[in-house]
């Protein structure tokens, strides 16, 4: 690993004015995906500045009935939260399968969003990786794919983003709010991850430097009906083959409303806005789900190794919103 | 002579089982190889020093995370409890003492690691938390029960290539049976 400089910071404007000041400095947050990638030299940042002090470690009711999530709030205390846990409770779920209980007390909110890649090319400093190193050649096209993405990719990467938390997140149209040197800025968290195409080492759209400081919940009575489901190559503590979180707002036997996100299938979480499209306003059959699974399914562009992921995603897809269906008429 | 302090370098002082140490660390150093390499507190065990295993399990205030992604220097400030630290003077922690009596071990390199994690698992899920094993995550009048699939999950960041995980999960939830006893035990000395 590379010597590094460490400092604390313990105001936001403090921790974004000592980045600035190296251009070769990180945010500190849990570690848990940052220290792994330093001690496989991936990451060699000249400057460490640990964020988990900054007063960012609340998650707290918005004026509109939502909630705003402090960026250093960690994995554990996000999925214990009572609010979370009752008006969102896909949230609380997806973080739960995700990782460890002792990587859950240590990783946070914000260093979830902005963990890697765990592309086995990515992480393999002997190899090429255009993400890792820009125009040197991605081998996954050609290699190992059996877990990469079918959705959105492009021949220069075909990485799979992580997080399942992310993707409850993405379903329930979370805003992330950032710090940078001029000023604080938000958006939601669907423009958060930048379109892969030709430049996969640009992976989102904060500005440098920039320090995300919160992520906020719009109040949306459907997410209270709302399930995360994860399929994994183990029964726990695996990263997703592909995953689902759905919400349901049913009255009369009519969708009312629907909010839907896949993981694990393309460079950033999936809002299936083609799914939801048909879901809304139609029956809540399973002939209706079937047709809003194929609807977002229809733009897969599986490789030569992971076609299976558009069959389990369309299975996973009706199975969550069959239960969804059936949770609700009970 | 003492070390020069430079950029990469800090003098810290690490509170771990209740006692100050103070010491010069390259930042690089992991709070794993400070406790075994710089303290001589070698209970704490390396595994595969990623993250996977949780054999390095510690707990940093009442919490467990694992000390080989855990740098020195951001645990310094944090009280930080090893294996060392768990029993009472010569009187075993319950969750050691079921280890111990229902055999919830074979080469025992991973013991330490799951011990710390079974501490705080029991604590977590006296505080109401769910995991991915709970069929209803929304807050409930009670925990859901311990189950051994909610162990089984609660635990799931600790590996054990001997494969002694029937009797881990026994061990688990035997000692948070005691766990429960001492909590009633105590609130009935606060109300007498």
């Amino acid at each position: 690993m590379k010597e590094f400089d460490y400092r604390r910071a313990h105001d936001v404007t403090g921790a974004v004015a000592l980045l600035a000041a190296d251009p070769d400095a990180r945010f500190l947050g849990g570690g848990t995906n940052l220290v792994d990638l330093m001690k496989s030299g991936v990451e060699r940042p000249a400057l460490l500045v640990d964020v988990t002090e900054l007063p960012l470690d609340r998650v707290e009711s918005t004026a509109d009935g939502g909630l705003r999530i402090g960026a250093t709030v960690t994995n554990s205390d996000l999925a214990a939260h009572p609010e979370v846990r009752r008006r969102y409770p896909a949230l609380t779920q997806a973080v739960l399968a995700g990782a460890s209980g002792q990587l859950r007390n240590m990783a946070t909110v914000g260093g979830n969003l902005l963990q890697r890649t765990r592309c086995g090319y990515f992480s393999d400093v002997s190899g090429p990786c255009n993400k890792r190193v820009p125009g040197s050649g991605c081998p996954a096209v050609t290699g190992e794919h059996h877990n990469h993405a079918v959705l959105g990719a492009s021949d220069h990467c075909v990485a799979v983003h992580p997080s399942d938390m992310g993707v409850a997140l993405t379903a329930f149209d979370a805003q992330v709010a950032y710090e940078s040197l001029d000023g604080p800025g938000e958006m939601p968290l669907t423009d958060l991850y930048l379109p892969v195409g030709d430049t996969p080492h640009r992976e989102t759209a904060l500005p440098p430097g920039a320090l995300i400081t919160h992520i906020t919940l719009p109040a949306a009575p459907v997410t209270a009906n709302s399930r995360y489901r994860k399929v994994r190559e183990r029964a726990s503590y695996a990263f997703a083959i592909g995953s689902v979180a759905a919400a349901l707002d049913i009255e009369d036997g009519r969708l009312r409303a629907a909010r839907l996100a896949l993981g694990a299938v393309a460079s950033r979480p999936w809002r299936a806005r083609a799914a939801e499209a048909v879901l809304t306003g139609a029956p809540a059959t399973g002939a209706t789900f079937a047709a809003a699974a194929d609807a977002e399914l229809a733009v897969a562009r599986p490789l030569p190794d992971n076609g299976y992921k558009v069959t389990l995603m369309r299975n996973l897809m009706v199975s969550v919103l069959t239960e969804l269906a059936e949770g609700d008429a009970r | 002579m003492a070390p020069v302090p430079s950029s990469t370098t800090s003098t810290i002082t690490l509170n771990i089982n209740g006692e100050k140490h103070h010491l010069s660390v390259d930042h690089r150093t992991t709070l794993l190889d400070a406790l075994r390499e710089r303290l001589d507190l070698t209970g704490t065990k390396k595994g595969c020093d990623q993250g996977q295993c949780g054999a390095c399990t510690v707990l940093l205030g009442r919490r467990r995370a694992v000390a080989c992604l855990t740098l020195a220097v951001a645990a310094e400030g944090r009280e930080v409890t090893t294996i060392e630290g768990i029993a009472d003077g010569d009187d075993l922690h319950p969750v050691q003492q079921a280890f111990l009596e229902l055999d919830g071990y074979q080469c025992g390199y991973c013991t330490p690691g799951q011990i710390c994690s079974a501490i705080a698992v029991i604590e977590e899920h006296a505080a109401g938390w769910p995991s991915a094993a709970t069929d209803d995550v929304r807050p409930g009048p009670t925990p859901p029960p311990l189950t051994p699939d909610e162990i089984r999950e609660r635990m799931s960041g600790n590996l054990c290539r001997c494969g002694a995980y029937v009797s881990i999960v026994q061990a688990v939830s035997r000692g948070a049976q005691a766990h429960a006893e001492s909590r009633t035990a105590a609130a009935e000395e606060a109300a007498a």
